[in-house]
């Protein structure tokens, strides 16, 4: 007890010199308990120095003929090896010898601490592998601690998978057939974890997994339909044959298993299965909590967008569980999940925006509401028949409170602009609001009215009303705190465009990050939206006309340099602008004024139009600078670009903050950009390729040979055209199973000119690695062929 | 690729209050947190266990009293272990009487370890209490179920797993009540300590 007590405590070493001689007494003691307890607690309490004084007994407990002893020094081992590993590792001899003990555990714990010593390297953790599964082992944890060793050198063996079975794998297959049931378990996850497995190899693992389903005990099932739903990420065929068990799972006790059971059927069913599928789960869903139910709802989003014609009857089962009970998290992923599904799904949209009409009738979510009003105002107009969605937003404007009467007269107002057939209808609608009780309904009232009332700079109106605003919200806020009332109205255009980077307050917390730009994140890789953002807040760039395609971010300096710079291509129709993301990382530096210098010799088609510096780039704070080229417009030019960084370099005192006031020019030499044709193509999946290959039509085929000389396998040779072309496989033919001759790789992408093209590959490879390609190429246009 | 590991061992009553803890892990950094996290397991097992929703409330001679729905059997009947994600980990337990133990290990761990884990503990503690498992048994004996909380698992790392091993370890300590240090000064920090530890326990 006294052992607990001080372990519980755990003091210094240097003030229980009393504690520890008296444990060092015990270590020495005839009674084993008291020598183990007493190894574990010094080796809590204890430091480096103390360490080498002990480490003889510890080193003689390792082998003790007494398992309890033996396995309190090798536990204690392990947890001193993250404190003190060089005295660790001088035990590994006496680890070696306590690995081949009889004592079960002892091999179990002496297995851990042996690895945990070797395991940078990678030969020794492979021999040690290799021994073992030869030899025997005693206990069920240390076989599953072997498991996951033998998955490890797998995972780092090369990848010579062509040449048969893996190594180790029978040993991992003969685990499945293990007394203990936790050894067959950690075999089969292993099995399925394992980096590219074939069905073949997986087989045995899911035999032993829908065993366990039907198991009587809870956690197999659970860890079982767990593990499935894993692999049915990746392989649902091969889970197919579980479905039977996992349907009679979702009706299951604990409420973890039967939402893991209705998810990976979901992943797994095909087409036929889905209306069954459905069906079971309407009665599921009343059965579980929130956070369970989202998880399904999610799942079926992926389904519906998997099987888009199935999407009528989803979306029933969705705005049906719409109508229910539910918390606000529930009812808002079901929402986006049907507005996702709109998006996607062109035949879905009239049903769905139906359904959503319907439901705001009856919804208690004002945020909801509003979100929906203003989708319909975005989506509705560009139907059909647009003057069915009127009725359910004209009530909206009687019966709900003044937010959503606000969003409602909103989304009118959007319909009358939009759809000049409805306009009169609007009118008097919106004339009807004037007399509302809230301001603002009144206020947008009398707006719209007045502005699309007025004939004449309609389109003007339009954008002035609808556009979107880009000017960030925190600017204008500022803005307007700063107007006072005077004789001048608030002029919007002086709100500046750009945003500021706050001013960095090294004083008070050296080492803290300012807060930095508040709109578009700067130095991580951001979408296209984000990217459009930032590029027409620039004056200079905003009427380059539409972004068309941003690059990923091209490293222009190695790793653990002084400055590093990365650099984003974005390619307009008459333009490319370069975005160079530079990080200062000396502390001691800040760098004014930084430009880069581009030297376009090599690319004659372009020519420099504008370059926008740095203003300021402080330490570990990132900041972008911009250079714009002109470009033949429609043309895809290709070029080289040799890039320079210049400068103004001023020393910063680490401790005050404060800058030199003088500076000294500098230039930092970076590496070389290129312009290709990959950049100029956009990746666009298609769902169905063989229909779009059909609807293009064979006038603008183009046809062409290739010998791409020897490669390592097909699967490089696939990427690496594949990275070429800058092409978006589709239908999942970019994996290439190993082992197989032949190929065909089916590509998709737009064009700069929005250009949809399509491309057809055939790999072929002989003998001695040969790669040959046959191209076929069809696209809208013959000459982008 | 490490040694599995365990977060953490539980033993809350039936409203889910303290009785002995252990944790192993940095992730509930103090003893707020720590209570925050048992309460909120609690609930959520009693919950999807009980499920007191299903009891429907009888009035049997001037008395209410609940009624389970025949064909459920409820987990104090059964005794079996069950499982659950939380937060994250994984929780596996058991009910007794009005005993609750929890073993939690992280996501990715081996299910099956952490069963035997808990098994073992279990199993310990109704040997070293003598089959009457229940929480004034409990309390009266803290000292054995600390002992035997501290035999399994050391720093995370398992230690033992056979039920019958592990009572004759903290059998053997309990024996030998007089520590063999006989030095007075350690006696004196012995009983500082022992009310230290109690006083932290039991807060």
């Amino acid at each position: 007890m006294v052992y607990v007590i001080i372990k519980e405590l755990s003091p210094s070493a240097d003030e229980v010199i009393i504690v520890t001689s008296s444990l060092m007494k015990d270590m020495t003691s005839k009674t084993d308990m008291y020598r183990a307890n007493a190894i574990r607690v010094l080796c809590q309490i204890t430091d480096g120095t103390l360490l080498t004084q002990i480490e003889r007994y510890l080193k003689q407990a390792i082998v003790d003929k007494n398992p309890v002893v033996a396995s309190a020094a090798l536990v204690s081992g392990i947890h001193l090896l993250q404190t003190n590993p060089e005295i660790v590792k001088r035990w590994s001899n006496e680890v070696q010898e306590a690995v081949q003990s009889r004592a079960a555990l002892v091999q179990f714990h002496a297995l851990a601490l042996l690895h945990q010593i070797r395991q940078n390297d990678r030969l020794a953790v492979n021999k040690l592998v290799s021994s073992l599964t030869r030899g025997s082992v005693r206990s069920p944890l240390a076989q599953c601690l072997l498991i996951r060793y033998t998955s490890q050198v797998i995972r780092e063996s090369a990848s010579n998978t062509q040449t048969g079975d893996r190594p180790f794998y029978d040993f991992l297959e003969g685990c499945l057939r293990h007394k203990a049931e936790m050894v067959i378990f950690e075999a089969a996850r292993a099995i399925t974890e394992l980096n590219g497995v074939t069905s073949r190899e997986l087989t045995p693992a899911i035999t032993v997994l829908q065993l366990f389903l039907s198991s009587t005990k809870p956690v197999l099932r659970f860890a079982a339909i767990r593990t499935l739903n894993k692999v049915a990420m990746t392989h649902p065929i091969a889970v197919t044959n579980c479905n039977i068990d996992m349907e009679s799972l979702i009706s299951d006790q604990n409420r973890s298993i039967a939402t893991l059971a209705i998810t990976t059927l979901l992943k797994t069913g095909n087409e036929s299965s889905v209306d069954r599928l459905m069906k079971q789960i309407t009665t599921f869903m009343s059965d579980i909590a929130d956070e369970f139910k989202i998880v399904v709802i999610e799942a079926i989003r992926s389904l519906c967008l998997k099987f888009p014609l199935k999407h009528r009857s989803l979306m029933n089962f969705l705005s049906n569980i719409l109508r229910e009970e539910g918390g606000f998290e529930y009812k808002k992923a079901i929402v986006d999940s049907i507005v996702i599904l709109i998006r996607d799904i062109p035949e879905a949209k009239e049903s769905g925006l139906l359904h959503l009409c319907e439901f705001i009738e009856d919804c208690e979510f004002t945020y909801l509401s509003t979100q929906i009003l203003h989708f319909l105002g975005i989506e509705g107009p560009k139907t059909s028949d647009p003057s069915k969605y009127i009725r359910y937003i004209y009530n909206r404007v009687h019966l709900e409170n003044a937010t959503v009467r606000a969003g409602a007269v909103s989304t009118l107002a959007k319909f009358g602009a939009l759809v000049d057939s409805l306009k009169p209808r609007i009118f008097v609608l919106l004339r009807r609001c004037l007399f509302d009780t809230d301001d603002e309904v009144r206020d947008r009232a009398t707006l719209y009215l007045n502005t699309l009332g007025a004939d004449g700079a309609v389109e003007d109106m339009k954008e002035f009303l609808f556009g979107s605003l880009d000017i960030p919200l925190v600017n204008l806020e500022r803005s307007l705190k700063n107007y006072e009332p005077s004789e001048e109205s608030f002029d919007i255009n002086s709100v500046p465009k750009e945003v500021k980077i706050q001013p960095l307050a090294e004083k008070k917390a050296p080492g803290k990050k300012p807060t930095g730009l508040g709109g578009p994140p700067p130095g991580p890789p951001s979408t296209i939206d984000a990217y459009e953002k930032l590029l027409s807040s620039i004056p200079e760039f905003a009427n380059f006309g539409k972004l068309f395609k941003s690059s990923a971010p091209v490293e222009l300096t190695e790793a653990e340099t002084e400055y590093a710079v990365n650099v984003v291509k974005h390619i307009f129709d008459g333009h490319v602008v370069f975005q160079y993301n530079c990080t200062n990382t000396i502390p001691e530096q800040l760098l004014e004024n930084v430009t880069v210098i581009v030297d376009a010799s090599d690319a004659e088609e372009f020519a420099e139009v504008a370059s926008k510096p740095l203003r300021s780039l402080p330490y570990d704070s990132p900041g972008q600078t911009f250079v714009a080229f002109e470009k033949p417009e429609g043309v895809p030019a290709v070029g080289k670009f040799s890039n320079m960084l210049r400068f103004i370099v001023k020393e910063v005192d680490p401790s005050t903050g404060e800058a030199d006031d003088d500076g000294v020019e500098d230039e930092y030499q970076l590496e070389e950009l290129e312009v290709v044709a990959a950049d100029y193509m956009l990746k666009v999946g298609v769902s169905n390729f063989r229909n779009a290959w059909e609807s293009m039509g064979p006038d603008c085929e183009r046809v062409d040979e290739y010998d791409l000389g020897p490669r390592e396998n097909l699967a490089e040779a696939v990427n690496a055209v594949i990275n070429l072309l800058g092409m978006q496989p589709c239908e999942g033919t970019e994996v290439v199973p190993s082992n197989s001759r032949s190929h065909t790789c089916l590509l998709s992408g737009l064009y700069i000119g929005n250009v949809k093209v399509l491309v057809r590959l055939q790999f072929g490879i002989d003998g001695p690695k040969d790669v040959a390609m046959k191209l076929a190429v069809r696209s809208e246009d013959e000459a982008v062929s | 690729e490490s040694c599995p590991s365990i977060k953490n061992i539980l033993l809350l009553d039936s409203e889910g209050n303290r009785v002995a803890v252990k944790y192993y892990s940095d992730e509930w950094p103090n003893n707020s947190v720590k209570e925050a996290f048992e309460k909120s397991l609690f609930t959520k097992t009693q919950k999807t266990n009980a499920r007191t929703e299903d009891y429907v409330f009888n009035e049997v001679g001037g008395r209410v009293i609940p009624w389970i729905e025949p064909g459920r059997v409820s987990n104090e009947d059964l005794n079996t272990t069950e499982i659950a994600m939380f937060e994250s980990h994984i929780i596996v337990y058991k009910f007794v009487q009005d005993l609750h133990f929890f073993v939690t290990g992280a996501e990715n761990e081996n299910e099956l370890i952490l069963v035997t884990v808990l098994q073992g503990f279990f199993d310990a503690v109704g040997l070293l209490l003598r089959g009457t498992v229940d929480k004034k048994e409990a309390l009266e004996n803290l000292d054995l179920i600390l002992l035997c909380l501290d035999e399994i698992v050391d720093g995370g790392i398992i230690l033992e797993t056979d039920a019958n091993v592990i009572a004759g370890k903290v059998a053997s300590h309990s024996i030998d009540a007089a520590a063999p240090l006989s030095e007075q000064t350690i006696s004196q920090a012995l009983a500082t300590a022992r009310e230290h530890l109690a006083r932290s326990l039991l807060k």
